[in-house]
């Protein structure tokens, strides 16, 4: 397939294959970061993920209707707007939901697994309720759309940057916390060893909440940031929990470097597949790697050591 | 399939079959609805113990109102309804009022088959209007056939199935598919194309008769072809691939919430489809709600209906249907044909002069509903329909303005030979 290109030709398209795999990247990193704190943290897998992004996507689209009405004037700003709100809201929603659902059910890992499905389908037909069965089209202020023509043939997207520099900042963020800040060390010392954490003093219910609200928080940001790339339907949640848990359970559970790793390899690996092979058929292979990796390595790429 | 048997059975309907029709069809014209239902007394209309009183006659809608094809099907059973009222409205089917129960196919396909069973067994509906995804098509195909049912099924599909029991008011693929190639390659002077579809039957079968149109009858070429798993959210690799390849015209039969991931990253990727040809056959009106009118403008759709069709049905049912389901809802293809279903039915059964499931099955080739808001419609032997095929070009504001449309009705062709 290489052969009637030239050299320049086969250069840009390099150039812009290397760009969509960091954008994948970012994508995957964004989606699995919420999903990874609250799993490394609490243990609680939490099925409903995919739609606190949605709550997010929705929020997003509430403020862009918002802004084309009452600001018209700073329509071009609403997405940080929106951004911020989408944290404020789902990370709420969240903090509701552990206190409601989940804190009852810690020592029962299998019953939180139900119990956030339940969730998740709640959610959506709430969506539904609430926003109406069809998809709805969030309107993106115009600098955010198009690309920069960095050559004749190299396009950068400009959506696709403002993915990347959103998931850098969010990564840092959180690194900075879990490793810089009181929180960050009280997380960690839960992390390692729940009741002797709470032996020494540790209130290890309020670090819980605070962990699930803000990874649903984050969530929200994550979904505010892919109506940009995706769809904004009651049921799209679903379209990224898959992939946010492959992420995730990759990287090892309980390790931000691997969920960074863990989501690295599989968007490098995915779109570079996908360039010579075809879409579902780099999904095969992407899969059947993790699943190969996954069997020599049952902890995932990178596991905290924690006496058990 | 058993359902060729029949076929050559429908092509001759008695002269006794005809004579009633043409009786009914003027009765129709004449009675107020009771004088009507007395002329046609429900023990006649009605052998098999269906669902059929003096005054009513109960029919089915059956559709996804819940899960993931919520989205797609909501249309369909807002223009079912909006029929049903409408025919009411007109003095009913042989003088009796329509009531329809309405059952959750809940986007799960053994659900789809279970109600159903319940719409034909327990309620003895007689006939069902319902089911969008081939999927769910398939659950039901054997209850309709075993409790001989009639299900009217809305949806372009990717043909390849013909049954007495169901009258498929879509297009099926070459009906939609061929029309649009040929105007393509003479309008815009393709010679190259990339198909692309979402990973199952639909968009598979579709693309394999676009291909063998294109190769053996067009003679022109097929760059690429490339299918992503449903729901698939990362189009990135197969825009560069394409960049590379500069096909003339991408040919996408993606659906759901893929779409707009695909069209928002297309934009993003600079690929300005006002410049670069794409044509679609996967996307109406309802799916730029959510992809955007900005990120898809100019893209080609080869369909049947568009809701900026210019006649006088048109001009009717587009403020009757925003009048009944709000200013805001858009008309698409699939919503248009699921508006024919009743039509349609009320037209057999005055023509059949009969209820009878057997009676409608046989009186369905010919009947024709010069109502339609696509313009004129007739059932074919084969129980889909003679239709136009229409090339529309997406605005901004959501909306196709019309580029084309064939002068003759397209042929159903459900078995196309040297497609398959």
């Amino acid at each position: 397939m290489l052969g009637d290109y030239s050299i320049g030709d086969l250069a840009s398209i390099l150039v812009m294959q290397g760009f969509a795999g960091l954008i994948l990247f970012s994508v995957y990193l964004l989606m699995a970061l919420g999903l990874a704190i609250i799993f490394g943290q609490m243990g609680v897998i939490n099925m409903a993920h995919g739609e606190f992004m949605i709550l997010g996507a929705y929020m997003t689209y509430f403020c862009s209707h918002l802004f084309e009405t009452y600001l018209p004037g700073l329509y071009g700003g609403y997405f940080f707007v929106a951004m911020v709100v989408a944290f404020i809201v789902s990370g709420t929603a969240g903090l509701l939901v552990e206190w409601l659902l989940i804190r009852h059910l810690y020592s029962r890992p299998l019953d939180t697994l139900l119990a956030t499905w339940g969730l998740s389908l709640i959610m959506q037909q709430a969506f539904r309720s609430g926003f109406g069965a069809r998809e709805v089209g969030v309107e993106l202020p115009p600098w955010m759309m198009g690309s920069l023509h960095a050559s004749s043939t190299i396009e950068v997207q400009i959506n696709g940057l403002f993915v990347m520099g959103l998931t850098l900042l969010i990564t840092a963020a959180v690194a900075l916390m879990l490793y810089r800040s009181r929180w960050g060390l009280q997380v960690r010392a839960v992390m390692a060893n729940r009741t002797m954490s709470g032996a020494v003093g540790i209130d290890t219910r309020r670090i819980d909440r605070l962990t699930f609200g803000l990874g649903c928080g984050i969530a929200g940001i994550a979904g505010s940031a892919f109506t940009m790339i995706g769809s904004t339907g009651p049921t799209a949640g679903q379209l990224y929990i898959v992939d946010t848990f492959l992420v995730v359970v990759f990287g090892g559970a309980q390790s931000l470097l691997g969920t960074i790793a863990s989501a690295l390899t599989i968007s490098q690996s995915q779109s570079t597949l996908e360039f010579f092979l075809t879409g579902s058929m780099a999904k095969v292979l992407t899969l059947l790697i993790v699943i190969g990796v996954l069997m020599l390595r049952p902890q995932g790429l990178f596991a905290l050591k924690v006496r058990r | 399939m058993s359902s060729r048997k029949w076929t050559t059975d429908l092509r001759n309907p008695t002269r006794r079959e005809l004579l009633a029709g043409a009786a009914a069809l003027s009765a129709t014209a004449m009675l107020s609805p009771q004088a009507l239902a007395q002329q046609f007394p429900t023990a006649k209309v009605n052998t098999t113990g269906l669902a059929v009183t003096d005054s009513e006659v109960t029919v089915g809608i059956l559709h996804s109102v819940t899960g993931t094809m919520a989205i797609s099907e909501t249309g369909s059973v807002e223009a079912e309804k909006l029929a049903i009222e409408q025919i009411n409205s007109q003095g009913g089917v042989l003088g009796r009022k329509i009531k329809f129960i309405q059952e959750d196919g809940a986007s799960d396909w053994p659900t789809f088959a279970e109600k159903a069973k319940k719409l034909l067994v327990n309620d003895k509906c007689a006939s069902v209007m319902g089911c969008w995804t081939s999927a769910s098509r398939k659950a039901v195909l054997p209850v309709f056939e075993q409790y001989n049912g009639m299900l009217y099924y809305p949806t372009f599909y990717e043909g390849l199935e013909q049954s007495k029991n169901v009258i498929y008011t879509g297009q099926e693929a070459t009906q939609q598919i061929l029309a649009g190639l040929n105007w393509v390659q003479k309008e815009k002077g393709a010679k190259t194309f990339y198909l692309l579809g979402s990973d199952y039957i639909w968009p598979r079968t579709s693309n394999k008769i676009a291909r063998k149109h294109i190769e053996n009858v067009l003679k022109l070429k097929v760059l690429g072809e490339e299918y992503f798993p449903l729901g698939n959210t990362q189009f990135n690799s197969v825009i560069n691939k394409m960049k590379l390849a500069k096909p003339d015209v991408i040919y996408a039969i993606i659906v759901g919430g893929s779409n707009v991931a695909f069209y928002k990253q297309l934009k993003a990727a600079g690929i300005d489809l006002t410049k670069q040809t794409l044509m679609t056959i996967s996307v109406t009106e309802d799916e730029i709600d959510g992809i955007g009118g900005e990120n898809i403008v100019g893209a080609y759709a080869c369909m049947k209906y568009f809701e900026s069709l210019d006649n006088p049905n048109n001009k009717a049912f587009v403020p009757a249907f925003h009048k009944m389901w709000g200013e805001k809802t858009v008309i698409g293809d699939v919503t248009q044909a699921a508006y024919l279903g009743p039509w349609l039915w009320k037209l057999t059964a005055e023509k059949a002069g009969s209820f009878d499931i057997d009676k409608i099955a046989a009186a369905s080739p010919g009947v024709e509903f010069t109502g339609a808001p696509e313009g004129y419609v007739r059932i074919h032997e084969n129980h889909h329909l003679w239709s136009k095929t229409r090339v529309g070009r997406a605005r901004t504001d959501g909306q196709y303005d019309l580029v084309y449309e064939t002068a003759e009705l397209m042929e159903p062709d459900p078995f196309p030979k040297g497609y398959q």
